[in-house]
């Protein structure tokens, strides 16, 4: 979290991050004759298409990580077809370098079954199928009914490099930037909190309410781990987060 | 560019996700779908700010920096929902969102047999 300020000050303080990316000049738009730059983004569409459509279907849950990745970088390209260059090393750096990463280790700390998963979806899939369909669908026609006649003029300079961007962000956009950093502390904060473990408050049902009925078998191999004894009497981080005291789990039963 | 192909390329990744988060039972999983749909919405914003840029030479960039606002709260969100998992993981063994039914109101079975419950969190712990 603190990775997308830094990355995006990092980034807008600097200068000129690419070249202005080239853009095959055309002057008649056809729709049936796609240029260079449309063929390149439909292929790289389709493979993030693809990817995206593996990682909401495949039952190894470290599998649909790791598409998720193929996805995010395929939207990065395609950010950078779309002359967006700062978006596109930004979503580079933070989908793919900090957000997979992340939810990489929440699959590890949940204990993800490695290898096929049979129940990773649920028993309402051709619900959920029939109503992303109809909503593909409609969105599908309603967009290319809408613009189709709409062109993008790529030529010229690039309209989303890390100049544009950075006059456009810190000129006219000072105070939601500012705003941003306060939500950012306030979502590292809220992080740091909810994974810590509860001081142990008698009575506080907190969190532990509806775990009292089936702690013992929920939290044993916890309880067993020096890691996560020892994390919890310091308070610091990852290793708190992962175990609770034996006197909290006193405690909640 | 026909502003149509990240349009329709928008709206498909947007639709995959909504099946993503409709049809997984693991709320980690259901995270990675949220996140095909902000990404699907950042690439509208770009390619019409891109094509607004031009088309209505507006130089405010809404759109690119809508964009960068919205990866920065899609990394926050991601940090408190894995926060907010790992919490649910620890305190009943399992981070799978159809047995995360205490709040649901009507007939619940895990409650009339809690037996048959605990054996549940057991096998999920397993």
């Amino acid at each position: 979290m603190s990775l997308a300020a830094a990355a995006v000050t990092a980034h807008a303080a600097g200068t000129h991050a690419l070249a202005a990316h080239a853009a095959p000049s055309n002057g008649s738009h056809g729709f049936l004759s796609p240029t260079g730059v449309e063929i390149t983004f439909l292929l790289v569409g389709l493979v993030t298409f693809g990817a995206a459509l593996v990682t909401v279907t495949t039952r190894q849950l470290v599998h649909a990580a790791l598409w998720l990745v193929v996805a995010l970088g395929g939207l990065a390209v395609e950010y950078l077809l779309l002359t967006a260059e700062f978006i596109a090393w930004v979503q580079v750096l933070i989908y793919v370098g900090s957000v997979v990463v992340l939810l990489l280790f929440g699959l590890m700390l949940t204990r993800a079954p490695i290898g096929r998963s049979p129940d990773a979806d649920s028993g309402n899939r051709w619900a959920a199928l029939a109503v992303a369909a109809v909503a593909a669908v409609t969105l599908v026609w309603v967009v290319v009914d809408a613009f189709r006649t709409t062109w993008i003029d790529l030529d010229g300079p690039a309209a989303g490099s890390t100049e544009a961007t950075g006059e456009s962000l810190f000129q006219n956009w000072v105070l939601p930037f500012e705003g941003l950093s306060v939500l950012l502390l306030a979502a590292l904060v809220g992080a740091i909190v909810l994974s810590r473990k509860a001081k142990a408050e008698p009575g506080s049902p907190s969190v532990n309410s509806g775990a009292a009925t089936g702690s013992s078998p929920s939290v044993p191999d916890s309880r067993n781990h020096p890691i996560g004894r020892n994390g919890a009497s310091e308070g610091t981080g990852s290793g708190a987060s992962e175990g609770t005291t034996p006197a909290e789990q006193e405690g909640a039963r | 560019m026909h502003l149509a192909y990240p349009a329709v390329l928008s709206a498909l990744l947007f639709c995959t996700g909504l099946y993503g988060v409709l049809a997984r039972r693991n709320a980690i999983l259901v995270l990675m779908s949220v996140e095909l749909m902000l990404n699907a919405v950042n690439l509208n914003l770009v390619a019409f700010d891109i094509w607004l840029s031009r088309a209505a030479e507006d130089t405010l960039h809404s759109g690119q920096a809508l964009t960068l606002f919205t990866i920065t709260i899609a990394a926050a969100e991601i940090g408190i929902g894995l926060a907010i998992v790992l919490a649910v993981h620890r305190n009943r063994g399992t981070s799978d969102i159809d047995r995360l039914r205490d709040t649901a109101e009507g007939h619940d079975p895990d409650h009339d047999s809690p037996a048959a419950g605990q054996a549940e969190k057991a096998e999920a712990t397993a």
